[in-house]
């Protein structure tokens, strides 16, 4: 409801948070007003246009009544309550401005002040201070307490002030300058209610009580803080103040865009100054984040303009020479050239290309159909494929759409929540931001991962099972937990009758039912024991609204499809399915998977997840594009490279990704881009795969561009533009300049009428516009004439393809096996300040957190081969070895290893192995055999490589 | 045509095959024969089939079948 009766546009401070409940009528200041009960009086008032003078309250944590600025009368009431803690009540009537309130508001600020240093006109946060307003707004004209105890001064009565404490600036992104705390605790309130984490605390008590970042640390940078910057946002003076802001002042406009790390989707206000970025604060009408984000998307924008970003396009005739800088006509004309040779010589089906899950879903969408129709042929993939493609496989064979089913609000209806094979509070901090919020409100957990991530166990958190299972057997255990739920009778028979069919839900329940599938008889090979298994099972059948949310551990195996499908399965037989609260929920990687793959970019689906071979589909392709597209499907990005190390395959345009780090097996990634004619890279930074590349195309950031982002709630976001590209163009041109170097002749002017396209072509997207985005904010797919407004859940009347499909599902274990010679499992994951490759994060001042990858190792297995804590480690599997630092833990489970993929230094992908899902090809990450031991230092590979990629960056400038 | 790819693609057409094996009442052959037609591109459809051709060393049953099933589909 909230939503519709504020305008999204609106983002005033209504002190209190929103409330939902049958509605009161009260009168305040004569005017009546009705709100849902439960509201304060003070968001009353701010919702009648009155605002109550408040210090200690702001609408995102809950009132604490501290401060007594905000007092008001009551009639019939005795004294002055608080406002902000006071919930209306029927008939109730409020004076806010009596002259009774009013001398107490001017006593209370007079009091603070006295406790203030008065350097507002050199302070940080002057013109965007709650204490300045407030003393403004109550008419403070003198303070009467100069010269008693404060602490704020240095020194005091000539001596040094002991209350002094001077001001920590460890965070690389924000200061905390306790001189300015007026202890209102907003801070502290933000960092439990919102974020979760508890980092904050206040210390002491009445003149002495003060903020504290934990008494285990000297400072913010060593505590628990996770920089999220909740309590920056939250706190009314320069206590707490971004660095940003004191370098470049305060911003003096704001637009709304999209954060371009996760697929959380984080809408944000970009606060600028001219065209410079002053902050990033995180909009609280974004419906993903509700004014909350994570350290990623409200600090780390500086790689913008960071000193490696290339800004001219480059070229070179082989990749052996160095790049030289030529104008974009030079580089566009020298790539369709090539591209046309390559066509000319060994055939149409030569090249191809591949989208970005970080670039706008219309820039997509024109690169898939640059190579749709201008490239002829469907040799177009991304990104996603090494992430999420077996959640398109086996979400659409289930349920009959590519998709999650639930919006984020819905976890705060979830009563049992499943988290498998994603690691949230590192990988979707806001969403797991969100999720431990339920948790506090008592909803259960059941973690299914190998290692001891931090949700198991933090601040209030404790999960009711954690499954640590060997990696690899993610299907064993998800049969096992589904053998409990048909053999003890806990499945939900309406639902499947009404929803599902019966008799196939009969196979399956025999299938399942084989005491194969017992816990008792995998737990030898799953490593879980038997009774957390039933304990699981039985709490997630049994404990009210279910809902699970998956990650990359779960896709990235030879069974990526197979698990998805037995999570659809569980849903569906415990009704799981089709209201809030419940679902399945793939936690998407990159900002824009979703959107990447909804726009065609897989080889064998046209936008919409319509199959090439459907002649209907492509004829209105067809017709639009006046072109008669390829019925086949086209080659998947390992086929690609396969293809190239086989000769058939000679070009590739990549748009705004890393294969050479992020996909498996580099060795053979190197070779397959080295065998190419034309390696086109179009990105940030001359990225590791750039090291094969002949032609460089500068990309630009999403502050450079409009476009939408779709995120892993079907949640189309607008991306706007805030500064004008700083290469020249936005990807988009970049691409179209391709397209029309190859004869494309299109004709674009503004990202709109792409998205006009797609709605025009894509059945699931007819709805939608940028007249409609700028109307709601956003909207979640499907958006058309049956679901006007969109759909925040999916399935609700019944599931897309009809009746939903019980698969049976075999485990079948990897090829990947270990042995006398690899005896440990490698699985590999991200962290929290990092992003992916890191090409971006590395490049801010996030790399305080991560300096490099290092790899957890148990106690157990450290110490049978004489490996401590910091050492040097050589990690080994059957495809290659590299050298990173060891970190000894107890997460990981004796005869498991982990380690990141942040840095190129090290590699982690020369371990991976060309293993992948039986059904998409997606690379098989999370299980590698791998060998460790102590090693001297970098592996002469590594060294070697450093050479090479130096070698291959120089660049002769263009002569002026 | 390098041996390793050739052994990467009995490979993937063996999971493939490996999965349907498992299901039951469906014609395992037809439905690899369907995923391998709705999901790899023409030219590794020939190799695999150039591979039958040579004797199919290493190929599953079921993945054996299907691979001719398609080169007659291709050759119709
Ligand atoms: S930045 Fe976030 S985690 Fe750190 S203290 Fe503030 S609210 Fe807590
Ligand atoms: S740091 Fe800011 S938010 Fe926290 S108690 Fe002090 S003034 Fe309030
Ligand atoms: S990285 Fe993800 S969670 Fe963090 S701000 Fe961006 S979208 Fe939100
Ligand atoms: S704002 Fe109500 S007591 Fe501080």
């Amino acid at each position: 409801m909230k939503d519709f009766i504020i305008p999204w546009t609106d983002d005033r401070d209504l002190g209190t948070p929103a409330k939902a409940g049958p509605p009161v009528t009260l009168t305040i200041d004569g005017f009546e007003v009705t709100v849902p009960e439960g509201t304060s009086v003070m968001r009353a008032s701010a919702l009648a246009g009155i605002e109550v003078p408040k210090l200690c309250a702001t609408d995102n944590v809950e009132a604490f009544g501290s401060c007594r600025l905000c007092v008001v009368e009551i009639e019939g009431r005795r004294g002055t309550p608080a406002s902000c803690t006071t919930p209306v009540s029927p008939g109730m009537v409020v004076h806010t401005h009596s002259d009774k309130v009013r001398k107490i508001r001017k006593g209370v600020m007079e009091l603070y002040i006295s406790d203030h240093p008065l350097d507002c006109l050199t302070c940080a946060a002057n013109g965007d201070c709650e204490l300045q307003d407030m003393a403004g707004a109550v008419g403070l004209r003198d303070v009467r307490y100069e010269g008693t105890e404060n602490h704020f001064a240095v020194r005091q009565n000539g001596e040094a002030n002991p209350r002094y404490v001077p001001k920590d600036e460890s965070n690389p992104y924000f200061t905390y300058d306790p001189a300015k705390c007026i202890v209102c605790s907003r801070c502290v309130r933000a960092c439990e209610e919102v974020q979760g984490t508890f980092a904050l605390t206040i210390e002491g008590s009445g003149f002495d009580s003060r903020v504290s970042f934990g008494a285990r640390s000297d400072d913010a940078l060593a505590s628990d803080c996770v920089s999220c910057g909740a309590c920056v946002q939250a706190c009314p003076t320069a206590t707490l103040q971004e660095k940003s802001v004191i370098e470049l002042g305060t911003p003096e406009r704001s637009v709304i865009t999209t954060c371009a790390y996760c697929g959380v989707g984080c809408s944000f206000k970009a606060e600028m100054r001219g065209d410079t970025v002053v902050r990033m604060t995180p909009y609280k009408h974004g419906k993903a984040n509700r004014g909350h984000s994570c350290v990623k998307g409200r600090f780390a924008w500086g790689y913008a303009s960071h000193r490696d970003r290339i800004l001219n396009p480059m070229i070179r005739d082989s990749i052996d020479q160095p790049w030289r800088e030529v104008s974009w006509d030079e580089a566009i004309g020298f790539a369709a050239g090539r591209l046309q040779d390559i066509q000319a010589k060994y055939g149409k089906r030569a090249i191809g290309g591949i989208t970005s899950s970080r670039c706008t879903n219309e820039e997509t969408f024109l690169v898939q159909k640059m190579i749709r129709a201008v490239f002829g042929n469907n040799n177009t993939d991304t990104c996603a494929r090494v992430c999420h493609s077996p959640t398109g496989y086996g979400l659409k064979t289930t349920f009959g759409t590519s998709a999650g089913t639930q919006d984020f609000d819905s976890v705060e209806q979830t009563d049992v929540v499943i988290v498998i094979g994603a690691n949230p509070t590192d990988g979707h901090p806001v969403f797991a931001s969100r999720l431990k919020k339920r948790l506090r409100a008592g909803a259960k957990l059941i973690v299914i991962d190998p290692r001891r991530i931090d949700l198991v166990k933090s601040p209030h958190i404790k999960a009711a099972h954690h499954l640590p299972l060997r990696p690899g057997t993610n299907v064993a255990v998800m049969s096992a937990i589904a053998h409990v739920v048909v053999t003890e009778g806990l499945f939900d028979e309406a639902f499947i009758r009404d929803r599902c069919d019966w008799d196939e839900f009969q196979d399956y329940a025999t299938f399942i039912s084989d005491p194969r599938h017992s816990p008792e008889a995998t737990e030898m090979l799953t490593g879980v024991p038997a009774d957390e298994v039933r304990g699981a099972a039985r709490l997630f059948a049994t404990g009210g609204n279910g809902a699970i949310h998956y990650g990359l551990g779960v896709t990235e195996h030879s069974q990526g499809s197979t698990t998805v499908m037995s999570i659809a399965n569980l849903a569906m037989m415990t009704g799981n399915i089709g209201r809030p609260g419940v679902g399945v929920n793939p936690l998407r990687g990159q900002n824009n998977v979703q959107g990447s793959c909804d726009m065609g970019s897989f080889p064998h689906e046209l936008p919409g997840y319509r199959h090439v071979s459907d002649d209907a589909t492509r004829a209105i392709f067809d017709d639009l594009w006046g072109v008669t597209l390829d019925s086949e499907p086209g080659l998947r990005i390992p086929n690609m490279l396969d293809g190239a190390v086989d000769g058939t395959f000679k070009g590739i345009y990549v748009q705004g990704e890393d294969i050479l780090q992020s996909d498996p097996d580099t060795h053979h990634v190197a070779a397959g881009l080295a065998a190419m004619d034309c390696v086109i890279v179009h990105d940030l930074f001359l990225n590791e795969t750039a090291n094969y590349a002949h032609v460089f195309l500068p990309g630009s950031t999403f502050l450079e561009k409009d476009g939408t982002f779709t995120n892993a709630e079907r949640r189309i976001n607008r991306v706007r533009k805030v500064m004008q590209p700083r290469n020249g163009y936005a990807d988009w041109e970049v691409t179209m300049l391709l397209a029309n170097a190859m004869g494309a002749g299109w004709t674009y002017t503004h990202p709109s009428q792409v998205m006009d396209e797609i709605a025009a072509t894509t059945p699931s997207f007819a709805n939608v516009s940028y007249e409609l985005l700028e109307e709601r904010g956003s909207v979640q797919w499907p958006c058309n004439e049956a679901h006007p407004d969109g759909s925040p859940i999916m399935h609700v009347d019944g599931f897309v393809r009809g009746k939903g499909q019980f698969i049976v599902t075999e485990y079948i274990p990897t090829d990947e096996r270990t042995g006398p010679r690899f005896p440990l499992l490698l699985t590999t994951g991200r962290i929290l300040s990092q992003y992916n490759v890191g090409a971006q994060t590395r490049r801010t001042a996030n790399v305080v957190w991560h300096e490099e990858d290092v790899l957890e190792i148990h106690p157990q297995d450290a110490e049978n081969r004489g490996i401590k804590q910091g050492d040097w480690v050589k990690l080994a599997s059957r495809t290659g070895e590299t050298s990173l630092r060891a970190e000894i833990t107890d997460r990981v489970s004796p005869g498991v290893v982990y380690t990141t993929f942040h840095h190129p230094d090290t590699q982690a992908n020369v371990i991976t192995t060309d293993y992948s899902d039986w059904a998409t090809n997606c690379p098989e990450y999370k299980v590698t055999a791998v060998q460790i031991g102590l090693s001297n230092g970098p592996t002469r590979w590594q060294e070697e490589y450093s050479d090479q990629a130096a070698r291959s960056r120089r660049i002769i400038p263009a002569a002026e | 045509m390098s041996s390793d790819t050739d052994a990467k693609l009995v490979r993937m057409a063996n999971q493939i095959a490996g999965f349907f094996d498992t299901q039951p009442g469906k014609d395992a052959v037809d439905a690899t024969a369907r995923h391998l037609v709705e999901f790899w591109d023409p030219r590794m459809r020939a190799q695999l089939a150039t591979l039958v051709e040579q004797g199919g060393g290493g190929l599953s049953e079921t993945a054996h079948r299907a691979a001719e099933r398609l080169a007659r589909m291709q050759d119709a």
